[in-house]
């Protein structure tokens, strides 16, 4: 019966996504008065785990786990739910959760519900809150079935200390050629940087910076912030920024604690994408852009002029307070 | 090759969303509805196929006969052929169950869908699709490339791309980089009258069953006005982030 969270890790260290799952599996676990185990694949410590609510972590290691293939890791959450019982399993929104999710659902013939931002609002029916339109609504989706999955938002419940004593099992799934019908030839992942999907913060800039050798600005102030940098779609579209920092309805979205938005208008589909941020600060010329609207904090004025200052500022205000 | 086209009907990303009915049903008043943008990539990386590799091109969608101009639009960019399963979209799950009846049927080599989404962003058609047909699966798909029977495909992953090889049949949840947004085709007028004499099959359901159900829906709670900070100022700006957001 024990809620199963599936805690990832990327070379053999967790992602705070990792702790945020196991908070929120906590509270489901306490609703439904159960217990929580983590499943773990090739992390190299699992105490941590316990921290934040994991009553028993069900450690996986396996070379062939090395680089992610989701049939493969989503047989072995199918194998730790039966072996568990669990009639709730619980994804983070990575690309690699996103990924095995759907796959996982067909195999425990389970509904999924994505994207959802808070503890269930009730067990029986299971009603979860989830986004919708892209962030422009929230929807109340009941899962009927008897196993439930789970996505859960980033950033949406935030970390919760629990201070459990987790137990440890070691775990041997049986996994055969045909979960590993994708063959990864190579993974590109930049390395020293801060990336959208990992950001506390990040740091967007618009049209309004008038060309892409302007962007200097913008990833210095990333850099002062410990940032991820992003854009908005026409400046993908025109080639300034690569896509993989389109931020919007077509884009990614960002679920970031703060996010600064430098010479962007505020388009709708901006907007949408942006709507999960806790704080938005904008900075641009025109009082009348929608992002003030949608903003918490805004200043009127020319980037080209506010952001170097703003930027010294910062500086300033980080060798101060580290 | 053979490749099946997934195309969901949404609203516009312009689209105020609303909702009627005791905020039970989306409010489609006034509302632009067009080919998913996700699918839109998509489709034009099938149009690709089409001429170079000589594929023919399915495409396929689950709903009512309100879906069909969306579908007549994607035959005047190019397709072959459309089917429409005619039956009301309810939750991911019954999609993909009914999308798999018809793609078992069709030995297609390539099934290409959007990885989600705009209007329920549910992102689990493609997946479960694959998993239902016992096909190869890539996800967040930006490029993609066919030769014999095997796939090459790009996928985005958190902070970077991974290279990938799988062979057919492949079902992809593409989106933007499949093909560039300047490669989107508007379709012409040889197009829309071609699109008018092209098929449009509309097969009955299997009456495949749901497993979630949207039972109602919310708008967030309206903004509180922006606090203007004078470019002047910025130590304010420092300070409100600092101590009244406590973000940095």
């Amino acid at each position: 019966m024990s809620v199963l969270v599936f805690t990832e890790s990327e070379e053999g260290k967790f992602k705070k996504t990792a702790y945020e799952v196991v908070s929120y599996a906590r509270g489901i676990a306490d609703m439904m008065n159960t217990t929580v185990t983590a499943l773990t694949i090739n992390a190299d410590e699992t105490s941590s785990l316990g921290t934040y609510g994991a009553d028993k972590v069900v450690h996986l290691k396996n070379d062939k786990l090395a680089k992610f293939t989701a049939n493969a890791y989503a047989s072995a959450l199918t194998q730790a739910a039966q072996k568990e019982g669990s009639k709730v399993i619980v994804l983070s929104s990575s690309a690699n959760a996103k990924y095995l999710a759907p796959i996982l659902a067909v195999d425990l013939n389970a509904g999924y519900a994505s994207n959802v931002v808070a503890l269930p609002e009730s067990e029986s029916p299971f009603t979860v809150k989830r986004t919708a339109f892209t962030n422009k609504a929230f929807n109340h989706t009941e899962i009927k079935t008897d196993v439930k999955i789970i996505g859960l938002s980033k950033n949406s419940f935030g970390l919760k200390e629990a201070q459990k004593e987790a137990s440890e099992e070691s775990f041997e799934p049986s996994l055969d050629d045909v979960h590993f019908n994708i063959d990864v030839q190579s993974v590109d992942k930049v390395k020293d940087k801060v990336t959208i999907a990992d950001a506390e913060i990040v740091v967007s800039g618009g049209r309004g910076l008038k060309g892409p050798e302007n962007w200097g600005m913008i990833e210095e102030m990333a850099d002062i912030l410990g940032a991820a940098t992003a854009c908005s779609k026409p400046v993908s579209d025109m080639g300034w920024r690569p896509h993989s920092e389109h931020v919007g309805q077509t884009g990614k979205p960002v679920a970031s604690n703060l996010y600064i938005a430098i010479g962007i208008s505020g388009a709708i589909q901006h907007l949408a994408g942006i709507n999960a941020s806790k704080t938005k600060v904008v900075i641009n010329t025109d009082p009348e852009a929608p992002f003030f609207k949608a903003a918490d904090y805004g200043i009127i004025g020319d980037a080209f002029e506010v952001v170097p200052k703003l930027n010294e500022k910062l500086k300033e205000f980080k060798a101060s307070n580290s | 090759m053979k490749i099946l086209v997934c195309i969901s009907h949404v609203p516009d990303t312009t689209s105020k969303i609303n909702f009627t009915d005791n905020d039970t049903k989306f409010d489609t008043n006034g509302v632009q509805f067009v080919i998913n943008p996700n699918d839109e990539f998509g489709l034009t990386r099938a149009m690709w196929f089409k001429e170079k590799q000589g594929a023919t091109v399915d495409i396929i969608n689950v709903g009512g006969p309100e879906t069909e101009p969306t579908l007549r639009k994607a035959l005047a960019i190019g397709a072959d052929s459309a089917i429409r399963i005619n039956t009301e979209a309810l939750d991911g799950f019954q999609v993909a169950k009914e999308l798999s009846a018809v793609a078992k049927e069709g030995n297609y080599d390539l099934i290409i869908a959007g990885r989600e989404s705009i209007d329920y962003n549910g992102g689990m058609v493609p997946g479960m699709l694959a998993n239902l047909i016992g096909a190869s699966f890539v996800n967040t798909c930006i490029s993609l490339e066919v030769e014999g029977e095997t796939a090459t495909a790009i996928r985005e992953i958190d902070g970077g791309k991974e290279t990938v090889t799988a062979k057919l049949p492949l079902v992809i949840g593409g989106q933007k980089g499949l093909v560039e947004e300047s490669d989107l085709r508007i379709p012409n007028m040889r197009g829309i009258m071609m699109a008018r004499k092209k098929p449009l099959d509309v097969k009955e359901p299997q009456g495949a069953d749901t497993e979630t159900k949207a039972v109602s829906f919310e708008k967030p709670a309206p903004k509180g006005e922006v606090k203007l900070v004078s470019p002047d100022n910025l130590d304010e700006l420092i300070d409100l982030l600092h101590n009244e957001a406590k973000v940095i």
